[in-house]
């Protein structure tokens, strides 16, 4: 059985006098409809928002970093300098930064720690090491440093 | 007393509509019925025109993926009493393009698994006849290899959804499914592919690829993974730039 397409065929159109280009054919396919994705996505889901949190959160990192330097070049120029940098802290703005600063740092190392056992898959014996046993440490150590800067911090009052 | 429960689901005609609308269809609420029985039921006796796409009914082919009630599902393994007394929302996958009803496009997907080279790699064209593997050899790979292409994962990802040419969890899960087997000499062609803002490097690690993928593959454990690695090859190559192949 023939369909009408075949008369287009290269053989008909050699020997036709008025022969014209052959067609071009372009694959079909349906309209498709591509969902547009809102700006606000993240707030359907509240495993989405805390994506975002997080990814905001090293925003408070850079700004912890950038104090961080700021007090250090505070120390180097002296008690003068070091006592305006004290002073600039204890404003109430500069302390509520800090304070939303310091819920994101926590974020950002609970979120960091979390994501070890995921990356690292340590076997002993043939199994795979729950990942506990991979955060654990990571809590317990950094928990350990924190505790020891707040001994100094106190201890040198 | 024959109870029933209501499914809202997304229709779309190219021909007819610009955008997809729900439309209501009441179904019996049985308790060994699935979302893709129901779906069976609205085509056999309610309304023919329809269109999904379905095989096994057993959590094989991958190809009954939906979004019911805003999760990505296969259409197989919910439940209809998981959502009683309902009404139940389903629509087609998110982050693809919708041909018709809850049918979704996936040859932008099956191009980018092309690229990720998901089969065995070997020096001598694997003309050496079965190559031996321990079962601890296997299981370094086991849980990648469960991955079905139902691509939960892909609609779960709001990189997929944001970037086009992400390469998404699934291929990228596979690539480090033949990464890791122990037959496999592919690696480093993968490199280049995998080691790359639209490759792993592209993952944020929101997480819920792993969380909607029905076969326990972990997508997310596969990619992390893989960027350990990408970084200690990348740091090698640049702290000893002669000791490369």
């Amino acid at each position: 059985m023939s369909s009408p397409r075949q008369a287009s065929a290269p053989t008909a159109s050699k020997t036709s006098v008025h022969s014209s280009p052959a067609p071009i054919y372009t694959e079909f396919h349906p309209r498709w409809y591509r969902p547009p994705i809102s700006t606000y996505w993240w707030l359907g889901k509240w495993a989405y928002v805390k994506f975002i949190l997080r990814e905001l959160s090293s925003v408070a990192v850079a700004w912890t970093v950038a104090l961080t330097l700021y007090q250090i070049s505070a120390l180097v120029r002296g008690p003068a300098a070091y006592s305006r940098f004290a002073d600039r802290m204890s404003s109430p703005v500069m302390i509520a930064v800090n304070v939303v600063a310091f819920a994101f740092l926590l974020l950002h190392s609970i979120t960091w720690f979390n994501l070890a056992p995921k990356a690292m898959v340590v076997r002993v014996g043939g199994r795979r090491v729950p990942g506990l046993l991979i955060s654990g440490p990571q809590f317990l150590a950094w928990i350990a440093a924190s505790a020891i800067i707040i001994a100094i911090v106190v201890m040198w009052r | 007393m024959a109870q029933t429960i209501t499914l809202h689901v997304a229709r779309y005609s190219p021909e007819r509509d610009t955008e997809p609308y729900l439309q209501p269809y009441e179904v019996p609420l049985k308790e060994e019925w699935v979302i893709l029985d129901a779906l069976n039921y609205i085509k056999d006796k309610l309304d023919g025109t329809l269109t999904f796409r379905w095989s096994c009914r057993m959590g094989i082919c991958g190809s009954c993926g939906y979004t019911v009630n805003n999760e990505p599902k296969l259409g197989c393994a919910a439940f209809l009493t998981q959502y009683a007394p309902g009404p139940i929302k389903i629509e087609p996958l998110r982050n693809f393009p919708v041909v018709r009803d809850l049918v979704v496009e996936v040859s932008e997907f099956l191009e980018k698994l092309k690229k990720v080279k998901p089969w065995l790699i070997h020096e001598d064209g694997n003309e050496a006849g079965e190559y031996l593997q321990t079962p601890d050899q296997l299981e370094e790979f086991r849980q990648y290899s469960m991955c079905i292409n139902c691509l939960l994962c892909y609609a779960a990802c709001p990189i997929a959804g944001l970037d086009p040419v992400f390469i998404g969890p699934a291929a990228l899960a596979l690539a480090h499914r033949y990464n890791k087997d122990s037959r496999d000499q592919g690696s480093a062609e993968r490199m280049a592919v995998l080691s790359h803002p639209e490759g792993i490097w592209g993952c944020t690690f929101v997480g819920e690829c792993t969380k909607v993928c029905p076969k326990h593959v972990d997508p997310a454990g596969a990619i992390q993974q893989y960027k350990l690695t990408a970084a200690i090859e990348g740091m090698k190559q640049f702290l000893m730039p002669w000791g490369q192949r």
